[in-house]
């Protein structure tokens, strides 16, 4: 059984899954509009959080937060679900599957098959759209790769009760209702104030703005705290925190200023088409930051390359994406 | 970024793989473009992957050295520690962490071997071999 789900490349699963859901109920979205809705975009550092002893450098919000507030916003109707039995959560699925409704599942990338080996690492927040079955194979619209895949049932069931950190516990979520007309326009400005309070006013110093002047301040005390090879450790954790998982390229920034370009049109207001543009170059120095960033993996890093540089390319991209913001709350307001 | 400023350098990903990279045409319209890899993340990813095989050539010395058993291999190779490998298998800690030994290893019954034979995706004879070097 094969459910007619239009697959779409996305650079992100999540705010992929999203809009190709909605996509399918008949609602034209973007990948980059969903995002933006949705609030995507965001900085923490998080040294008590880690992985592989490394801490996470997030660039994007919490787990299931971009498809929650768009969906909240739009006044869609949700059907969200945990499992404790892996049984129960097969059937679960079999069953929307039966009804035709493709189905989105939370997944551990670890042990979907078609993952190259290469992208195989443990990480528990993949999302993606099973949309028919035949047999024992799942037809799957997963977003970050070009064409739909499928996938054998005893590992689907494996990647949705994968452990360890932010474990899935079988997550799956469906589409219940859609309205018949959407006013982007609203979602859109709400969108915005939310990602600029977070970005500007989260009274926390490693998240948002404040978030980033503070990780280059660890920055550049880490090849002195931490030892050399340590200190390239966590940089390459950044790094791959900041253009691997899908981000669209410079953390997700490129995706943001996509939305905005986008949401230009919408309201038909010019000043957000400067800021797109100004969003795309922060993304430009992110992505000079990974440049340096990798020379120093390499041990190619040229005197211009030490630590103190790079952090004072995050301080800049903290003053440029504090400029902006401030800028879309007086846009939006 | 520009479109024609999108990477194209190829790093492990196979040569099918693309992913999709937000740049802008001419005419400053973003657009999705399709990039093959980029050279400071294929850097990061191979630092990533040698910090893993650090692990499994340790586990790999840890068992001819006789002070390790071959389930050491198997979590290295899958990328877990003892936490992660417990959660798996339904166990504790504790236990992984005797089952690392090799003289409980060697004594342990079918049905836990199966158990960890499951976990990994591999015969239960699989489980108790080990390559020679990685």
């Amino acid at each position: 059984m094969k459910i007619d789900f239009k697959h779409r490349h996305s650079a992100h699963c999540e705010s992929g899954v999203s809009s190709n859901l909605l996509f399918h109920y008949g609602v034209d979205i973007s990948e980059a509009m969903a995002f933006g809705i949705g609030g995507g975009i965001f900085f923490g550092y998080l040294p008590f959080l880690r992985v592989n002893k490394l801490p996470i450098t997030t660039f994007r919000c919490e787990v299931g937060g971009i498809f929650k507030r768009l969906t909240k916003k739009f006044g869609v109707d949700v059907y969200w679900k945990k499992f404790r039995d892996p049984k129960k959560a097969m059937d679960a699925l079999d069953r929307c599957l039966e009804e035709g409704i493709p189905v989105a599942c939370r997944t551990g990338g670890y042990w979907l098959p078609y993952f190259p080996s290469a992208f195989r690492f443990h990480f528990n927040m993949h999302n993606l759209v099973v949309y028919g079955k035949e047999g024992d194979e799942y037809l799957i619209s997963d977003p970050v790769f070009q064409e739909p895949v499928t996938c054998h049932r005893k590992d689907l069931l494996k990647a949705r009760f994968a452990k360890g950190a932010l474990a899935p516990k079988g997550t799956m979520y469906y589409l219940i209702s859609v309205p018949e007309k959407i006013d982007f326009a609203p979602a859109i400005i709400r969108g915005i104030k939310e990602v600029c309070r977070r970005m500007l006013k989260t009274p926390v110093p490693i998240i948002g703005v404040k978030g980033i002047r503070f990780l280059a301040n660890r920055i550049e005390k880490w090849p002195k705290k931490l030892g050399k090879r340590k200190a390239i450790l966590h940089l390459v954790q950044l790094i791959r925190m900041q253009e691997e998982l899908g981000t669209g390229g410079g953390g997700f920034r490129f995706m943001y200023a996509a939305f905005l370009q986008e949401a230009a049109g919408i309201l038909d207001e010019n000043r957000l088409l400067d800021l797109s543009r100004k969003m795309t170059s922060a993304g430009d120095r992110w992505r000079e930051f990974a440049v340096i960033g990798s020379r120093n993996c390499k041990n190619r890093a040229t005197q211009s390359d030490s630590f103190e540089a790079m952090a004072d390319i995050l301080r800049d991209c903290a003053n440029r994406e504090a400029a902006i913001y401030q800028e879309l709350m007086e846009v939006v307001s | 970024m520009k479109i024609e400023e999108v990477p194209q350098e190829r790093g492990m990903m196979p040569d099918n793989i693309y992913e999709v990279c937000y740049a802008l045409d001419d005419n400053g319209h973003y657009v999705l473009t399709a990039s093959a890899g980029w050279n400071p993340k294929n850097i990061a990813n191979n630092q990533a992957w040698e910090v893993i095989e650090q692990e499994i050539a340790k586990a790999i010395e840890g068992i001819h050295a006789g002070k390790l058993s071959p389930l050491a291999f198997h979590m290295a190779k899958n990328q877990m520690n003892t936490k992660l490998l417990a959660q798996y298998s339904g166990s504790s800690r504790w236990r992984v962490k005797r089952h690392l030994k090799p003289v409980v290893f060697k004594r342990l019954n079918p049905a836990v071997l199966q158990r960890y034979s499951e976990v990994f995706g591999i015969t239960v004879k699989q489980l108790q071999e080990f390559p020679e070097k990685i």
